[in-house]
């Protein structure tokens, strides 16, 4: 009889301690759904084994997304730099914080971010997850300029918030690390897959003559031979996610990949940027130099810069670049907007 | 009781005559392949890049920037001439340190194996073929410049006759005439690399040397100034790759 009594006060004494979590519930598991011209060309996307993707997560990461709450004067949300019908980065050079300071580099685009294999984010490459790059802009003075002290405070104290997170991660203790992690699953699952490209190499599209002459350019290692940092029609993604220091300056006001790393053979270096989406992500480059596409093709056209750092891949600096005609100027730029898609910045999914 | 002491010495000798010479035998392991990097006899890792120390046959002095390639087809071939081929493959990255320790996917019966070899990038059946985590490497040919994948990817500076850096890129290939819709392949441009008798124990760790001044010395002297970028399109150097590779790669050590 007092074993028995000492064994249900053990099982009440653990039910209590759990109180704040849902016995029994389980948030629901979200696979990825990966697009045909994806699976059939590229390897898996990274999930992290710490943050599994779930529905609730992710509804939870796009009502943060949109949310002013992380911001210290509720003004600001990661939104406001990274909107979805600019492929989720603005449409101006720097972008400006919550005090109206503008800071030094574009707005990235996001998406595709779980095919990012190396898990460098940032132009610099300081963020080494997703979830850590979500960190940074909250706190960040010239950004969200918040405290993560206070944000979760206000999280915390929010009417819908505590229930959101208990659904997402089964506990209502708010925390910087479940905030960021809910960012990220939202963010892994804007995907960018049907541009008229994409359908092209699924054959459901064809290109123009223009276009395909573009595409050729593109390849062809004595004119554009941008495939080397940018891939190729067999790796949809459209970059290396890799750094390089493309010929933009001699000198440098901002180190970028060197600033991190510490190596001054980084000096310069920068992620190349995605080419899907061109369309809706101007202006371009990491600080945003460079208003058109015809401005960025000139640039490697005629226009490279030398410097210590600059990358063995660019040619022909001594004559400024590669030295297109206006015609393949032309061309070239067709087949980069067939890297465009429309259903992305309109899909009702990523809008709030 | 002396039948007993008898089967133990039965069976003790049939254990200490268990050598290792004969690979058919069902013990099988997974040997560990170290790739390894010199320029002569000096070693080059990923924290030598980007400065310029090396001097090339032709006298260039050069450095290094980003460096690696694919090797497949691992094959071991017994003294009675049985070839076991793996069918695999493995990028060498040296410039992120990955692939640089290979252990194959498929086990080895372990035993003296007269010659061990592989492939110097795919051959052409196998260079058809659809890699994603090559793809996802970026690590394709144009299909106008014949498809498939880069044997190698060997990027650098050099300082040209002015004293001033220049980029190269010694991009390996399949060599390829009539870049376009319908290229054409003047001869094969991978090649077999033969490492010679090894015998395969259950920890076996095989090194495979690379000597990068090969590239550029035998039997072909390498001009930086005249060969150095769009050297893809350019089957006359391909097959000056193709020749000076062939004496590339080396067993180094092998530790049991």
């Amino acid at each position: 009889m007092k074993l028995k009594l000492h064994h249900t006060i053990i099982i009440m004494l653990f039910f209590l301690n759990c109180s704040n979590e849902d016995m029994g519930y389980e948030p629901t598991p979200l696979v990825l759904n990966i697009p045909q011209v994806f699976a059939e060309n590229i390897i898996a996307p990274v999930i992290p084994a710490n943050n599994p993707m779930t529905v609730e997560g992710v509804a939870l990461g796009k009502r943060l997304f949109f949310d002013t709450i992380l911001s210290s004067d509720n003004s600001k949300a990661c939104v406001s730099c990274h909107s979805p019908q600019n492929a989720f980065t603005d449409s101006s050079p720097t972008s400006a914080g919550v005090d109206g300071v503008f800071g030094s580099r574009n707005s990235m685009p996001l998406f595709n971010l779980a095919w990012n294999y190396n898990e460098r984010f940032a132009w610099d490459g300081k963020e080494l997850s997703l979830e850590r790059q979500a960190e940074e802009p909250v706190q960040n003075p010239i950004e969200l300029h918040s405290n993560w002290d206070d944000a979760i405070v206000r999280l915390q104290s929010h009417p819908e918030y505590p229930e959101l997170f208990r659904l997402a991660f089964n506990t209502n203790a708010i925390t910087k690390e479940l905030t960021t992690k809910a960012i990220a699953q939202f963010e892994r699952t804007l995907i960018s897959a049907n541009s008229k490209f994409d359908r092209y190499t699924l054959g459901q599209s064809s290109l123009t003559a223009q276009e395909l002459n573009g595409l050729d350019l593109f390849l062809r290692e004595d004119k554009g031979d941008c495939f080397h940092c940018h891939g190729n029609p067999n790796n949809p993604l459209w970059t290396t996610n890799d750094f390089h220091n493309n010929g933009l300056d001699t000198t440098f006001s901002d180190l970028g990949l060197g600033a991190i790393t510490g190596d001054p053979n980084d000096n310069g270096k920068f992620k190349t940027p995605s080419l899907r989406n061109l369309s809706f992500t101007a202006p371009y480059m990491h600080d945003g130099r460079f208003n058109t596409l015809d401005e960025v093709i000139n640039h490697y056209s005629e226009g490279l810069q030398n410097s210590p750092t600059i990358d063995p891949l660019m040619k022909k600096i001594n004559e400024g670049g590669v030295q297109l005609s206006n015609q393949e100027k032309q061309d070239l730029k067709a087949f980069l907007l067939t890297l465009s898609d429309p259903s992305f910045i309109s899909n009702l999914e990523f809008q709030n | 009781m002396k039948q007993t002491f008898i089967l133990f010495l039965i069976s003790l000798c049939v254990l200490s005559c268990s050598d290792n010479s004969d690979p058919s035998q069902n013990i099988s392991a997974t040997p560990t392949f170290k790739f390894s990097h010199y320029w002569n006899n000096e070693a080059v890792t990923s924290s030598d890049f980007s400065t310029i120390q090396y001097t090339n046959q032709n006298g260039d002095l050069l450095s290094i920037e980003r460096l690696r390639y694919v090797i497949s087809d691992i094959t071991f071939t017994t003294a009675t001439g049985e070839n076991l081929r793996l069918g695999d493959y493995n990028l060498v990255d040296v410039t992120n340190n990955n692939g640089l320790n290979y252990i194959p996917t498929t086990q080895i019966p372990i035993g003296t194996y007269a010659n061990v070899s592989f492939t110097f990038g795919f051959d052409n059946e196998d260079n058809a073929k659809n890699y994603l985590d090559l793809n996802s490497e970026s690590f394709n040919v144009p299909d106008m410049l014949g498809g498939g994948y880069h044997y190698m990817q060997f990027d650098g500076k050099y300082l040209d006759t002015n004293a001033t850096e220049q980029g190269f890129n010694y991009h390996a290939i399949r060599a390829v005439d009539n870049p376009g819709a319908n290229p054409t392949f003047p001869q094969d441009t991978f090649f077999t690399v033969n490492l010679g008798q090894i015998t395969i124990t259950n920890t076996v760790e095989i090194e495979i040397r690379a000597n990068l001044a090969e590239w550029f010395r035998n039997p072909n002297v390498w001009d930086l100034n005249e060969l150095n970028q769009t050297l893809m399109p350019n089957s006359a150097a391909q097959i000056m790759m193709f020749e000076n590779g062939q004496t590339v790669f080396s067993l180094g050590e092998v530790i049991p």
